[in-house]
C-alpha cells in the first residue's frame, strides 16, 4: 500500500523542485499544481484506507477553491506579461533593498 | 444634629470647591467671608457635638458613622467611616474654632493680597483635611487627613509662590513630612498585617486581647515606632523639625493655624488615639520621651538668639511640641492633649499678635528694628503678654496648668525628669520675654517711615485675639489637679474616649506645692533677669553674626542643624545624583543604549542584501525553512 505514499512524494517533490528550479512563470504555476495534486491523491488513498468519505469530498473542494486561485494567478500573469514583455521570473527583479 | 455629623468636613470642603472652582467670578472681598461662613457652620455643628460630649449624652449611634463603603475586597474592609468620641469633638472644637477666628483675623490681614481668593481655598482645604484626620474611624481616613494637611501646608508656605526661598521653603516642609509619611505608611501595613483590619475598635481589642503586656512584643514595638516617625514630621521633633522654622515663609496667620495651632499636633492626636498600642510597648514611650525632651530642650536653647519675631515664635512651637512628647513618653495621654489645647490657644494668640506687630510695622519682622509698640499698638499688647505669660506658666493662665500636669508626671518618674522639664520651661520663659520686651519695651527703633505707619489692627484682627486672650486665660481650668482643689474634670473627659485614667498622683500635697513653688519661683527670677536685660540695660541682640560668643553664635545658627544636614544628607545626595548622572548615564547606560540602536542599524545594512528581489532564493529560503521546522517538529515528536 506504501507505493501510494512515495508516489505522492515524488510527485510533491518533482512540484517542488518545479517552482525553486524553473524560470518560467507558467511552469511554475504548472508544478505548483502538480503539488497540490499530490496532496489531492493522498487525500483520496486516506479517505480510501480509513473507509471515510469526507477526504474525497474535501478534495473536489480543494479542486474548486484550487482551479479559482489558478484563474487569479493567470490574469496577474497576464498583466505581467503586457507590463514587461516576458514571463521569466528572472525580470521580476525590482522589489529589493 | 447628630445626622448633620458629615457636614463638618463637607462645609469646608464645599467652600474649598467653591472658592477654587469659581476663583475669577467671586469678587476678592467676598472670598473671606465664604470662607469664615463655612467654618462657622462647622463649627456650630461641632459645639453641638460638644455640648452633648460634655454633658455625657453623646449617643451611642454617633460612635460611628458611615459614610460610604470605600474598599471591600478579600478580608479587606474599608469604609469611610467617622468616628465621634470625646477625644476628636475636642480636637474637632479646637480646629473649628482656633480655624474661624483665625479666617475671620484672614480677612482683614490679606485683605489686599492678589491671592487672597486661593488663599482661602487652601485654608478651607486644609480645615477639612484636619477634620478627616481628626474624625476617621480608622487609619486610612487618618493617612488621608494626614496627607491632606501636608499637602496645605506645603501649598500654603509656597503661598508666594514668586520668592524662590520661600519655594524652597515649601519644598523642605514637603519632603520632611514625606519622610515621616513613610513610617506612618509602613506602620499601618504592619497593623494591616498583624490585626487584619485597620478600624480603630478592632485594632485595639485585638491588641489588648493578644498582646500580653508583661511580655515586651517586637511587633508592637516596631509598630509604634514607625507610626512615632511619622508624628516626628508631622510634629517636627528630633530630626525631622528644621522644616517647621523655614515653615515660617508662609503668611502669618496660616504659621497660627497650621504650624502652631492644629496641624503639628496631628502626631500628638495620633498616639492619643493610639494610647492602646502605645501603652503595650514602653521601650517607645521611653523613646518618645527622650526624643520630646531633647526637642523641648534644643530648640528652646536655639530660640534663646533669633531675632526674626516668626522665628522665635516657631521655635517656641518646635520646643513646646516636645514638651507634649514628653508628657505622653511618660505616659501621659491626657497631659500631652490638655497641653494641646492651651497651647493652640496661646500659641495662635502669639502668632496672631505677631500678625499684627508685622502688620503694623509694614513686613518688617526683625525685632531688633521694633521696641516702644507698647503704646501704640495697645490692644495687641494686653493680648500678647497674656499669651506670654500663658507659656511661661504664670497661674492662673492656661500654660501653668498644662505644664504643671506634665512636671507632676516627670517628677513621678523621677526628680532628674522634672529638673530638666523645668529647664527647658525656663529657656522658654526667657525668649519669650526677650522677645515680648524687645518688641513692646523700650524706644522705637524703626525708620521714622515706619514709625508714622504704626497703628492698631483692625477689629477683624483684634477681636480674634480679644477672644483668644479670653479662652488662654480660662482653658486652664478645665483641669485643674486635686492638690489646688480640682477634679480633673478634663482627665474624665477624656477617659471617655479610651484614654486611661492616670494613676492618682502619690506625691504627697505638700512636695507637690513646693515643686510649684519652686518652678515658678525660678520662672519669675527668669523674667526678672530679662527684664533687667533687655529694659533696664537694654542690651540688644547683636547686629552681625561676628559680635556674637561662641555659644551665641551656636544658637543664633541652630546648632548649625540645617548644615549638618546639608553636609551629610544633601550633599552626599547632591554627590550620588551627580556621579549616576555624569559617569553611570553618560558611560553605561547612555551607552548601552545606543549600543542596542546602533546594532539593530548595522544588523539591518548588512542583512538586507538576502532581500535581492529573485522570487527562487525567496522560495528556495521558504522550503529549506519548512524542512528545517519539519524536522525540529520531528525530533521534538519522537522525544
Amino acid at each position: 500500500m506504501s507505493e501510494y505514499l512515495v508516489l505522492c512524494c515524488i510527485l510533491f517533490s518533482l512540484g517542488a523542485f518545479g517552482v525553486l528550479i524553473r524560470r518560467n512563470i507558467l511552469v511554475m504555476f504548472m508544478s505548483i499544481e502538480l503539488m497540490l495534486n499530490s496532496v489531492n491523491l493522498l487525500l483520496v488513498y486516506f479517505s480510501a484506507i480509513h473507509n471515510d468519505q469526507s477526504g474525497q469530498v474535501f478534495v473536489f473542494f480543494i479542486m474548486a477553491v484550487a482551479a479559482a486561485e489558478i484563474t487569479i494567478g493567470l490574469a496577474i500573469l497576464v498583466m505581467i506579461f503586457r507590463h514587461i514583455g516576458s514571463i521569466k521570473i528572472d525580470s521580476l527583479k525590482e522589489l529589493k533593498w | 444634629m447628630m445626622d448633620f455629623v458629615w457636614l463638618i468636613p463637607a462645609l469646608p470642603l464645599l467652600g474649598f470647591l467653591i472658592l477654587s472652582l469659581f476663583n475669577k467670578y467671586i469678587p476678592k472681598a467676598a472670598s473671606g467671608y465664604i470662607a469664615s461662613a463655612m467654618l462657622l457652620g462647622s463649627f456650630i455643628i461641632v459645639l453641638n457635638l460638644l455640648c452633648a460630649a460634655i454633658g455625657g449624652t453623646l449617643p451611642e449611634n454617633v460612635a460611628h458613622v458611615e459614610i460610604l463603603n470605600w474598599i471591600h475586597a478579600g478580608k479587606l474592609d474599608l469604609s469611610l467611616s467617622f468616628q465621634i468620641d470625646n477625644l476628636s469633638v475636642w480636637f474637632m472644637s479646637i480646629i473649628t474654632g482656633v480655624g474661624f477666628l483665625i479666617h475671620v483675623y484672614s480677612i482683614s490681614y490679606m485683605h489686599d493680597d492678589e491671592g487672597v481668593t486661593r488663599y482661602f481655598s487652601y485654608l478651607n482645604l486644609f480645615v477639612f483635611s484636619m477634620l478627616l484626620l481628626v474624625m476617621g474611624s480608622n487609619y486610612v481616613v487618618m493617612f488621608m487627613g494626614w496627607e491632606g494637611v501636608g499637602l496645605c501646608s506645603y501649598l500654603l508656605i509656597g503661598f508666594w509662590f514668586k520668592n524662590q526661598a520661600y519655594n524652597d521653603a515649601a519644598k523642605k516642609a514637603f519632603i520632611m513630612n514625606r519622610i515621616g509619611d513613610l513610617g506612618f505608611l509602613l506602620g499601618m501595613l504592619l497593623i494591616y498585617n498583624q490585626f487584619g483590619s485597620l478600624e480603630y475598635s478592632t485594632v485595639f481589642n485585638q491588641a489588648v486581647t493578644i498582646i500580653n503586656p508583661n511580655e515586651p512584643s517586637g511587633i508592637i514595638f516596631a509598630i509604634t515606632i514607625l507610626l512615632f516617625v511619622g508624628a516626628m514630621g508631622k510634629s517636627a521633633q528630633i530630626p525631622l523639625y528644621t522644616w517647621l522654622p523655614d515653615a515660617m515663609a508662609g503668611p502669618t496667620p496660616v504659621s497660627a493655624l497650621i504650624h502652631a495651632a492644629t496641624m503639628v499636633t496631628a502626631g500628638i492626636y495620633m498616639i492619643a488615639r493610639s494610647n492602646v498600642l502605645y501603652s503595650l510597648a514602653p521601650c517607645t514611650l521611653d523613646i518618645i520621651y527622650i526624643i520630646g525632651t531633647s526637642t523641648a530642650i534644643l530648640a528652646a536653647l536655639i530660640g534663646l538668639t533669633q531675632t526674626d519675631i516668626k522665628k522665635v515664635l516657631a521655635y517656641s512651637t518646635v520646643s513646646q511640641l516636645g514638651f507634649m512628647f514628653m508628657a505622653i513618653g511618660l505616659g501621659g495621654y491626657t497631659a500631652g492633649v490638655f497641653h494641646v489645647t492651651t497651647h493652640a490657644f496661646f500659641k495662635a494668640l502669639l502668632f496672631l499678635g505677631a500678625g499684627s506687630v508685622i502688620h503694623a510695622m509694614g513686613g518688617e519682622q526683625d525685632i531688633r528694628k521694633m521696641g516702644g509698640l507698647m503704646k501704640k499698638l495697645p490692644i495687641t499688647f494686653f493680648t500678647f503678654i497674656i499669651a506670654t505669660l500663658a507659656i511661661a506658666g504664670i497661674p492662673p493662665l492656661a500654660g501653668f496648668f498644662s505644664k504643671d500636669a506634665i512636671l507632676a508626671l516627670a517628677f513621678e518618674a523621677s526628680p532628674i525628669k522634672w529638673g530638666l522639664g523645668v529647664f527647658a520651661a525656663l529657656l522658654t520663659t526667657f525668649y519669650m520675654f526677650r522677645m515680648l520686651f524687645l518688641t513692646f519695651f523700650g524706644e522705637f527703633r524703626g525708620t521714622t517711615h515706619q514709625k508714622e505707619h504704626l497703628h492698631e489692627s483692625p477689629l477683624l484682627m483684634t477681636i480674634p485675639l480679644m477672644i483668644l486672650a479670653a479662652l488662654t486665660v480660662f482653658s486652664g481650668f478645665i483641669d485643674v489637679p486635686h492638690v489646688l482643689g480640682g477634679h480633673n474634670w478634663f482627665s474624665h473627659y477624656l477617659a471617655a474616649a479610651n484614654i486611661a485614667l492616670p494613676e492618682a498622683s502619690h506625691i504627697p500635697a505638700s512636695t507637690e506645692f513646693l515643686l510649684m513653688g519652686v518652678a515658678l519661683t525660678l520662672v519669675v527670677l527668669v523674667i526678672l533677669t530679662t527684664y533687667v536685660l533687655y529694659v533696664s540695660k537694654k542690651t540688644m541682640p547683636a547686629a552681625s553674626d561676628s559680635e556674637l560668643s561662641f555659644l551665641d553664635k551656636l544658637s543664633y545658627n541652630k546648632f548649625y542643624v540645617d548644615e549638618i544636614y546639608d553636609a551629610v544628607i544633601v550633599k552626599p545626595l547632591a554627590f550620588l545624583s551627580d556621579f549616576s548622572s555624569k559617569v553611570l548615564e553618560k558611560l553605561f547606560i547612555d551607552r548601552i543604549v545606543n549600543f542596542t540602536g546602533k546594532s539593530v542599524q548595522w544588523s539591518g545594512k548588512t542583512i538586507r542584501f538576502i532581500q535581492s528581489g529573485d522570487v527562487n532564493i525567496y522560495a528556495i529560503f521558504m522550503v529549506f525553512g519548512i524542512v528545517i521546522i519539519l524536522f525540529i517538529n520531528l525530533i521534538l515528536f519522537l522525544n
